[in-house]
């Protein structure tokens, strides 16, 4: 697969249980050029994805996992859902998507219409790439197109050796002053379940790999946040 | 009439609508992104709302009508309509939900009820006024014009 080309081939899957919230992001994405799929449920979602229980939990404890792609019958580039779902709530799928091999590498994106400071960064520091206060709007969804493209060039990069690496991938996102790393670093370091609160690593200033418009707070509608 | 008489009065409508509180910059957002490859955009989301009002307000009458109300199936009911009211832009539907679910927060079913009633007024009036501006834009469409921009309640 060569490197990303023309927007059409960014898919992304959407996440929500309003139809009315559906028919809005669906109409954000694809006016911004997007494939985009639709779902009501966290677990309609993943089996959208491929995601299969037992295949998961297997290939978790191998050092090299299978191709990523090995589960999904459609590539998706990027998953954007609403937080406050019945059933499984978007950070549950946020996580259940990070716990997986094949799936950890996709971009997540959170909505919300609550502005709730605890719910923001729970939802960071499991991995999501962006927040955006509901209603969404098309400033939001023009912030999504780092992250996919990020993904089109780093995909293959899965098995190789995390200390060859470089951070390229690391980014900087602020919230009041502090500097919270993405988890998108855990998710290149080995398959541990140190999802736990390793904010001591987060604290690092990261002055490699900053693209100039990271630079300013990225929450929508966000002004204080209390710690 | 005129096509720019038409415009025109769809202007001042609108500008009547966000001054009164009726709108806000979301429905703009809504207006941005129709275009000739999705004309009735607004139209459609707009009638999927009053489709999903109408459910939510049955459903909150009946939740408050039984002997013992359950005050979070209630603020549930509420959430959804304060999500889709704010999502269409209908500010003052949406900001009784918001003191709507203080209600149920404080299990005051009295109160509740009240807000209830108020919530069903502030929808049935921006119904009208939004099956209104709706004529207006369909209006201008048939004399072949094109629908004002409301960039400046953006």
């Amino acid at each position: 697969m060569g490197l990303a080309a023309a927007d059409s081939q960014f898919h992304v899957l959407a996440v929500d249980d309003s139809l009315i919230d559906r028919k809005l992001i669906e109409r954000l994405l694809k006016t911004s050029s997007y494939q985009v799929t639709t779902v009501d449920s966290g677990s309609k979602a993943l089996e959208f994805l491929g995601w299969h229980d037992e295949d998961e939990r297997n290939n978790s404890s191998e050092e090299t996992s299978v191709s990523p792609k090995n589960h999904q019958e459609v590539e998706v580039n990027l998953v954007i859902t609403d937080y406050c779902m019945p059933g499984m709530t978007g950070y549950d799928l946020l996580k259940k998507m990070k716990e997986s091999s094949s799936l950890r590498n996709i971009p997540v994106v959170i909505m919300s219409s609550e502005n709730v400071p605890s719910r923001i960064t729970r939802c960071l520091e499991e991995g999501a790439e962006e927040f955006f206060l509901k209603p969404v709007r098309l400033s939001d969804v023009n912030k999504l197109k780092p992250h996919m493209m990020r993904t089109k060039c780093c995909n293959k990069d899965d098995d190789d050796d995390i200390q060859n690496q470089k951070p390229e991938n690391l980014e900087k996102q602020e919230i009041n002053g502090e500097e919270i790393q993405t988890v998108l670093q855990l998710q290149q370091q080995q398959q541990q379940p140190s999802q736990t609160n390793n904010n001591t690593n987060k604290r690092k200033s990261m002055d490699e790999g900053l693209s100039p418009d990271r630079t300013r707070p990225r929450y929508n509608g966000l002004t204080v946040m209390s710690n | 009439m005129e096509v720019d008489q038409l415009q025109r009065s769809f202007l001042e409508y609108s500008r009547l609508l966000f001054h009164e509180g009726f709108l806000d910059g979301q429905f703009s957002q809504l207006q941005l992104l129709q275009d000739e490859s999705n004309p009735d955009f607004v139209l459609e989301v707009v009638s999927l709302f009053f489709e999903d009002s109408e459910r939510l307000l049955n459903d909150l009458t009946i939740a408050l009508d039984q002997q013992n109300v359950d005050f979070k199936k209630l603020d549930a009911h509420v959430h959804q309509f304060k999500g889709s009211s704010s999502s269409i832009g209908a500010q003052r539907v949406k900001n009784v939900c918001i003191a709507f679910r203080n209600l149920c927060d404080e299990q005051n079913a009295e109160g509740c009820l009240r807000c209830l009633q108020q919530v069903k007024q502030e929808y049935l009036l921006v119904k009208t006024k939004l099956e209104a501006l709706l004529r207006l834009e369909q209006q201008i469409v048939a004399a072949g014009g094109a629908i004002p921009m409301l960039n400046e309640f953006c």
